[in-house]
């Protein structure tokens, strides 16, 4: 096949919809600041409310005022954990429930809390990234503040039973926050479904702008503001609404929950066209995450023999965009935390590539890939001291 | 693959973020890859740990005091290879003692550099010529 660009990293970010750029920029020009009073303000204000309606409508809360606008999943990660530092201190229940799955700014605001006295628990995973029920029967109790569980991981794709967990926690009285940074715009997400108190959503893994992102608080949970100043947010998140942000992540997530049913599809089966198509290319290679609950566009995969950063750049030298959880990229020793709790030892780790599909993506991307992964691993493990 | 420093941010002298055409040839063309049988090889070392990420074997056959021929294997990243066969290429032909002497930035000035980040994936070649020059002498 003709040499091409194929981006297949929409996990790490995804480009801006066409639409959502369009509209961006049309409201740039309007640069009211929504808290005004005046007209102007007033109607920038009522789309930030529109864009709020949108974002709920998404994850199926019906008040779109618990929706909290804020710069990212970073941010509402660390809100949801700093209201838990505060809550805390003050005295009763102070235990934390995670795993050891989630993205680094859950497992550093955990840290952060198990260095300040609090008892943290990082749960087990299964040989699919699953999180062990048995074991977060066993952690959850009448001292436990909160349970944070991500409800799909962003290496290996695996989804978890969130409305499970959830029942557990409140079965406690404990409060229950999912990261749902890679699940929102790709499978279905209901806040009271899943029965959550909070949710994080990121904007820009859903085709809109960087820089923005939600935190979803059902109502009568505590919330303490990780930026104190204006009455923005009801006081929740204060600065200036970020007009131009907030309009981009309203459409981003009106289309997103139009297109929902025919992305997890078309994207479902792309996916199965690359996992079928890699491991009809490449003897011994290993598919890791579970192979059924599992985001539709996320494939995680181990090449015994190879180092990930050196399939990465062989990739990418032939115009294939992915990323890898090999510890080289990552700048430490430690490969990937995600596959290491899943068990699959350190160097089938370190020869792991995430393939992740995005709605651009096509069929020719995908058999382009497969074209040109063979060779790749062929001539990396020719090479190599490590037999597999 | 960008192959000037930092040429997208207008010539901005910070660290290199980006890997030299000199690292990209050595890692998709590495020089003197394979192995050599126990009789043909004067000194062999084994440096690294592939659960680390990354792992090399260093064969060198030995005349008159001069690595005649030098041979490599390696897994672990571009970086890693890269250095790896610029090493091969700098001992070949070299005295025992002037292969003794070759340092790390040398492997790295040769390749025009590495990114930050990939330094220590310099040091594994440069400990493996040294480990293989000892077993020859034993």
């Amino acid at each position: 096949m003709e040499r091409r660009f194929v981006y297949m990293d929409y996990n790490a970010t995804t480009p801006l919809r066409p639409e959502v750029k369009a509209e961006m920029i049309e409201d740039l020009e309007l640069y009211a600041n929504a808290s005004s009073l005046h007209e102007a303000g007033r109607k920038a204000r009522s789309r930030i409310e529109r864009s709020r309606a949108a974002v709920a409508a998404l994850i199926g809360a019906k008040d779109p005022e618990r929706v909290v606008f804020t710069s990212g999943g970073s941010e509402s990660n660390n809100t949801v954990f700093a209201t838990m530092f505060h809550l805390g201190r003050k005295g009763g229940r102070k235990g934390i429930v995670t795993t050891k799955i989630e993205h680094p700014c859950v497992l550093n605001a955990a840290k952060w809390l198990a260095d300040e006295g609090f008892p943290v628990t990082f749960l087990d995973v299964d040989e699919y990234g699953v999180v062990d029920m048995d074991q977060l029967r066993r952690a959850v109790g009448p001292e436990t503040l909160l349970v944070s569980v991500m409800a799909a991981n962003n290496e290996i794709g695996t989804v978890q039973d969130i409305r499970a967990i959830a029942a557990i926690a409140k079965a406690a009285g404990a409060y229950m926050h999912t990261d749902a940074t890679q699940s929102v715009g790709k499978i279905p997400v209901s806040v009271d479904d899943w029965g959550v108190d909070y949710m994080t959503m990121s904007c820009h893994k859903l085709y809109g702008p960087k820089g923005i992102g939600g935190l979803y608080v059902r109502e009568g949970r505590p919330l303490e503001p990780l930026i104190r100043g204006g009455h923005q947010e009801h006081g929740f998140r204060a600065g200036t609404y970020n007009n131009q942000g907030i309009m981009g992540f309203g459409l981003a997530a009106e289309l997103a929950k139009a297109e929902l049913d025919d992305y997890v599809e078309r994207i479902g089966g792309l996916r199965r066209r690359l996992r079928d198509g890699i491991l009809a290319a490449v003897p011994k290679c290993r598919v890791n995450g579970h192979p059924e609950r599992v985001l539709p566009n996320t494939l995680n995969v181990s090449f015994p023999g190879a180092e990930g950063e050196a399939i990465l750049l062989s990739l990418d030298l032939e115009g294939i965009r992915v990323s890898t959880g090999s510890a080289c990229a990552s700048g430490s020793l430690d490969p990937s935390h995600v596959l290491m709790a899943t068990g699959v030892g350190p160097e089938l780790a370190h020869g792991s590539i995430r393939f992740s599909l995005g709605r651009d993506s096509t069929e020719e991307d995908v058999d382009y890939v497969v074209s040109r992964i063979g060779p790749i691993i062929a001539r990396l493990r020719s090479m190599s001291t490590v037999s597999y | 693959m960008d192959s000037e420093r930092n040429d997208e941010d207008g010539g901005y002298s910070g660290p290199i973020l980006y890997y030299t055409d000199a690292v990209i040839d050595h890692f998709t063309n590495p020089r003197n890859v394979g192995e050599m049988a126990d009789d043909e090889a004067d000194g062999y070392a084994c440096i690294g740990d592939p659960g680390c990420g990354d792992e090399m074997k260093l064969w060198i056959a030995v005349r008159d005091e001069r690595i005649e021929r030098i041979a490599f294997k390696s897994y672990g990243c571009p970086g890693a290879i890269s250095t790896s066969s610029m090493l091969t290429v700098l001992a070949e032909g070299r005295t025992l003692d002037e292969a003794l002497a070759i340092t790390d930035d040398d492997v790295v000035g040769a390749l025009g550099g590495i990114p930050e980040n990939k330094q220590h994936c310099s040091l594994l070649g440069v400990k493996a010529l040294r480990a293989a020059v000892a077993s020859a002498r034993r």
